[in-house]
């Protein structure tokens, strides 16, 4: 499989990075080597084998029901680059 | 005496016990070297202020009888763990200015015991490197250079930072994390020792996350008894991080006994790859000759899923990367680049804010994800992945640890590979099978090679169990005897 | 009866699925500490994990988990010991993470069915597919700025159950009785209070229409409806419109619709329409849930008994009728003031409480359910406790007072808040049987009235209610009636 200029624009767009439309194409190239190299596991049979679910091999623990965080408004604003009012501030969306 | 930023940690430690300096004393030498290795380029941000508040809060713990292995102990912080009001920006410009409000679980743990923040070092942007060129922040130079050469070169990375601060002593000791061989690669580079734990070991809580089912920060350190000292301090179980796993840290200092008889030491074939330097080849028979010395036993094992661990991990990461990464958006913390709507802005400000490799790798991570390829792609990656962690399990059926070359190479010159992704992605061929498996892993410096650089050996162990591999790594460490220093070009003028 | 819609070219079939997303009762989030409670000032509800510092991780909260479980244990369906939750990734300015965590290949609930009760006494079954547990996002104020958005993240990762359905509904009304019973299920376990006002249970709608018989059709989900009577309203314009598209030759777009209240019309969400992928992929910050039978046992133990096994008791136990059992059993206040009605009720008269619970079913339901709705006050505050009210009954149906006496008691006891008893004590309203008493004020009444007593004797029989009138008119509607009517009808006759 290989990604061409369309496939990268749209890629690019799901992942919210503008990219001019001259970057595309050297774009195109640096990726299909990437997916060239790991086009390699078609060679690797793994009929029957489970996926890697986790690393370590533990259960998750279920945390108690408690109120431990929060009330930090000045915290979670700190760093915002723009917070007015105790929200956060974004350019206007249109629904 | 001695000059101060000679000591090993662990001398370091002993000395301000026995006071024959105090922390401030230790600190203030850093302070001083730091001031003259800029070029290095090693931290982006110093923080002496805070050095000394520390120090002089372990004086008095010293004084007073409180005080642990680490206290006092001057040490350099990658910029990826988060550190209270600290610049923490994982060396990219999207985090911009960026201060946290909290403090990651490690360099908690590390302050608790009483150690001494000098700064934070350089990286590759948010870990993705070999070779500490894709930092915002630029390059930072390997203090070591080929004999009879001018020429520059890498640290490796993405730790890179970390190692040539280290490297250069213009700090006892790093943090480091290491996400496919962030921490051995860069450790094999510049001579030092970097050990990367079971995954699950230390809390990822507030280190800035890559690959999250990879990622685990350890220790770079002059000497394999340092990074035991400076592991069982950074170690715990987080009820904050759901994948850290809650299992005793033991005193990894005690396992270093030099006593590895009758140990079972893996040969694993598959990693005489081709195009690997003689130089390399020939570290790795006399490391086997080293462990044969002390008694070891060795065994050659097959791990045949080798091969594909670097295409795996280059799904796997990308992947968990492009997601990881979505945060970076603009509206709570970082850069903001304004556009005419919310969809305009986080475009903009994310073509601003990344990096070309950290950009490629989004990329590629949501590309891979995507509907109709999740399958082909990302769900066959993590197939092999299992396959990978099986052949480490069959092999510990048959030995204790498992020992190969930490990379394929000597350290190489700035700008060498940077043009070619791929050929930079080979670098971590050695060090990304145990990292997809979870497993502990060390490098210890091995040797020289013909051009005068370290090159370095690594272990590789069972889950949780980092004191066979600190211990082998000791014996390893001892019969090397590697001493050499690299000669110190910068802070001439 | 056909729910078909009448076409111009003939009958079509409306099929509607439901994804009702429910918010869990719990005092913290799904995967951080902070609170959970509505309305409170912006972003004084969000930690560093919901903020999604860089570096934060999620810990998943047990109680959201118990109470997904018991969900789907009262639904009938099957729990998954095993589930794994997903990152559900999107960029949105309320969604901090730029993803949503979520269940996508293992939701935690499987396949489970709801009865769903219609008019005229039908139920019929609904199918659940899934049930998963996600996070909430946060909340994106458009109105607040001239050229800004507002961002609120006290709800980001506030715990949702996504309750799916199959696509099993075939008309508003079934919609409504599904969500209405939903509700009721989830508010009688406590998994969630089903406020639809305060946004804590919402509705994704799934409509389409097709000739009765034949292949579905191309379907349209209508997001975010917030209340039932929406919801109703939402699936008849929206059927409507689509059998108008296909009749004029035209065909469906599926595609996300929003519902304009104001308007009554769905129209298309164009902005939410641009290739959607999720990349949906397993939250490698966290492990597969993995829960043990014991647990499920436990909370299947935990859970009370549900609508239809108590409404299938009160009819069959205790005789009261099937409509009485459906209107007590819709809100699990309503059953438990009968339950505690009837048994005080019982023991007051020494009866059987089959014996006395069509009496108590028939005064909840009609003197007491009047008697709050013109008040406009629902049962929980209800002024007169189940106490009082068997009390008061009891009165009635030991011949204490009359009913009609016992109307006026329960005016009383409404406003002023004394006791049945007490009040009838006061103000002397106890029920004349005394014989004696009664033929005194009919021989009264007799005499008074003598031409009349001519009449009725000749044959007029219509006039002996004007004597029955009288004579209570006498005792102020104290003299018990039935000894009234049988001693006028022995003196008239004789």
């Amino acid at each position: 499989m290989s990604v061409d200029k369309n496939t990268v624009a749209k890629i690019a767009h799901l992942a919210r990075i503008k990219v001019p439309d001259a970057s595309l194409e050297p774009l195109v190239g640096e990726l299909n080597n990437i997916l060239d190299f790991v086009e390699q596991l078609n060679e690797v049979n793994t009929d029957n084998v489970a996926p890697m679910t986790s690393v370590v091999a533990a259960t998750m623990v279920l945390r108690d029901d408690d109120i431990t965080a929060g009330d930090c408004r000045d915290e979670v604003l700190a760093n915002a680059p723009a917070a007015e009012h105790g929200f956060f501030a974004v350019p206007k969306v249109i629904e | 005496m001695t000059e101060l930023t000679a000591l090993t940690l662990a001398e370091a430690r002993d000395g301000l016990v026995a006071g024959d300096f105090s922390a401030r004393e230790l600190t203030q030498s850093y302070v001083t070297a730091m001031e003259t290795a800029t070029e290095l380029n090693a931290y982006i941000v110093d923080t002496p202020e805070q050095a000394f508040s520390m120090a002089d809060a372990a004086d008095a713990r010293l004084k007073d009888g409180t005080a642990k292995a680490m206290t006092g102990i001057p040490l350099a912080i990658k910029d990826l763990f988060c550190t209270r009001d600290v610049h923490s920006c994982s060396a990219s410009h999207i985090l911009n200015g960026f201060q946290p409000q909290y403090e990651s679980t490690v360099t908690q743990n590390l302050w608790d015991d009483g150690a001494v923040m000098l700064g934070k070092v350089n990286m590759d942007e948010f870990a993705m490197g070999s070779s500490n060129e894709t930092s915002y922040y630029g390059p930072v130079r390997n203090p070591w250079k080929a004999s009879g050469s001018e020429k520059e070169l890498v640290p490796g990375g993405s730790s890179g930072g970390s190692s040539a601060a280290v490297a250069a002593e213009i700090a006892v000791a790093a943090t480091g994390t290491d996400t496919g061989g962030s921490i051995r690669q860069p450790a094999a580079f510049t001579g030092t020792v970097g050990l990367k734990p079971t995954y699950g070991r230390c809390s990822r809580w507030g280190i800035i996350a890559f690959a999250s089912s990879l990622d685990q920060a350890g220790p770079i350190t002059r000497t394999v008894r340092d990074a035991a000292i400076m592991l069982e301090s950074m170690a715990s179980f987080d009820p904050k991080d759901t994948t850290s796993v809650d299992c005793p840290v033991p005193n990894y200092e005690a396992a270093l006994t030099g006593d590895i008889r009758g140990l079972k030491v893996g040969i694993p074939k598959e990693y005489h790859a081709d195009g690997v330097p003689e130089d390399i080849e020939k570290i790795w028979k006399q490391g086997i000759e080293w462990l044969k010395d002390a008694g070891a036993e060795v065994v050659d094992i097959s791990l045949p899923h080798t091969k594909y661990a670097l295409p795996t991990y280059y799904i796997v990461a990308p992947a968990e990367a492009s997601s990881n990464l979505a945060r970076y958006d603009g509206v709570k913390y970082g850069l903001r680049v304004t556009g005419e709507s919310l969809d305009d802005m986080y475009a903009l400000t994310r073509a601003e804010g990344f990096g070309d490799e950290v950009k490629r790798r989004i990329l590629i991570g949501t590309y891979v994800l995507s509907a109709g390829y999740y399958d082909a792609y990302y769900l066959k990656a993590q197939k092999v992945r299992s396959l990978i962690a099986r052949d480490f399990a069959n092999a510990y059926e048959k030995v204790d640890v498992i020992l190969t070359p930490t990379a394929p190479s000597a350290a190489f010159a700035l700008g060498e590979k940077s043009s070619d992704p791929l050929e930079m992605y080979l670098n971590d061929i050695f060090t990304v099978p145990a990292s997809l498996a979870g497993l502990p892993g060390i490098s210890v410096p091995a040797g020289l090679s013909q051009d005068g650089l370290p090159l370095g050996l690594q272990l590789i162990g069972r889950a949780f169990d980092e004191e066979t591999v600190l211990k082998v790594g000791g014996v390893l460490e001892s019969a090397a005897q590697f001493s050499a220093k690299p000669a110190k070009w910068w802070g001439a003028k | 009866m056909s729910n078909y819609i009448q076409g111009a070219t003939g009958d079509w079939e409306i099929v509607i699925g439901l994804e009702v997303h429910a918010q869990v009762i719990s005092q913290s989030k799904l995967f951080s500490g902070a609170a959970t409670a509505f309305g409170s000032e912006p972003n004084t509800q969000v930690s560093l994990v919901d903020s999604a510092m860089p570096g934060m991780l999620p810990v998943i909260n047990g109680e959201c988990v118990r109470q997904a479980v018991r969900t789907g244990l009262a639904l009938g369906a099957t729990i998954n010991l095993y589930s794994v939750f997903d990152r559900k990734n999107y960029f949105y300015a309320d969604l901090p993470q730029g993803y949503q965590i979520s269940q996508f290949k293992h939701p935690i609930v499987g396949e489970g069915d709801v009865v769903i009760d219609l008019d005229n006494e039908q139920s019929k079954v609904v199918g659940i597919e899934r049930i998963h547990l996600e996070q909430d996002a946060g909340k994106s104020m458009h109105d607040q700025h001239p050229t800004m958005t507002y961002v609120d993240l006290n709800r980001s990762g506030v715990a949702l159950m996504e309750i799916v359905s199959k696509p099993d509904m075939r008309s508003a009304e079934e919609a409504g009785a599904y969500l209405r019973k939903l509700r009721t299920i989830v508010r009688y376990i406590g998994s969630c209070d089903g406020n639809m006002e305060q946004g804590s249970m919402r509705a994704d709608v799934n409509v389409s229409v097709r000739r009765p018989g034949e292949e579905l059709g191309t379907r349209c989900e209508i997001k975010n409806v917030n209340s039932i009577r929406f919801v109703q309203q939402s699936i008849d314009y929206e059927a409507r419109r689509q059998v108008d598209i296909l009749e004029d030759g035209g065909q469906i777009d599926q595609e996300t619709r929003l519902f304009d209240a104001n308007s009554g019309v769905t129209r298309s969400m164009r902005s939410k329409e641009e290739a959607h992928d999720y990349r949906y992929f397993p939250d490698p910050d966290l492990l597969p849930l993995q829960l043990d039978q014991a647990f499920v046992d436990a909370q299947k133990e935990s859970l009370p008994e549900l609508p239809d096994a108590k409404k299938a008791r009160f009819i069959k136990d205790l005789g009261i009728t099937a409509y009485n059992a459906s209107v007590l059993v819709a809100e699990q206040v309503s059953a438990a003031y009968f339950e505690d009605m009837l048994a005080d009720l019982a023991k007051r008269t020494g009866k059987a409480e089959k014996d006395v619970a069509t009496a108590a079913s028939n005064w909840i339901t009609g003197e007491l359910f009047g008697a709050l709705n013109k008040l406009g006050q629902s049962i929980t505050d209800s002024p007169i406790a189940a106490g009082q009210a068997a009390e008061l009954l009891a009165l009635q149906l030991d011949g204490t007072i009359s009913g009609r006496i016992a109307k006026d008691v329960f005016e009383i006891m409404l406003e002023s808040g004394k006791g049945a008893e007490e009040i009838v004590e006061e103000k002397g309203l106890k029920q004349v049987s005394d014989t004696g008493a009664i033929e005194g004020f009919i021989d009264q009444v007799m005499t008074e009235n003598a031409a009349k007593v001519e009449e009725y004797r000749g044959g007029k029989d219509k006039l002996f209610g004007f004597f029955v009138g009288q004579v209570m008119k006498k005792t102020q509607g104290k003299a018990n009636p039935k000894v009234v009517n049988e001693m006028l009808k022995e003196k008239l006759d004789a």
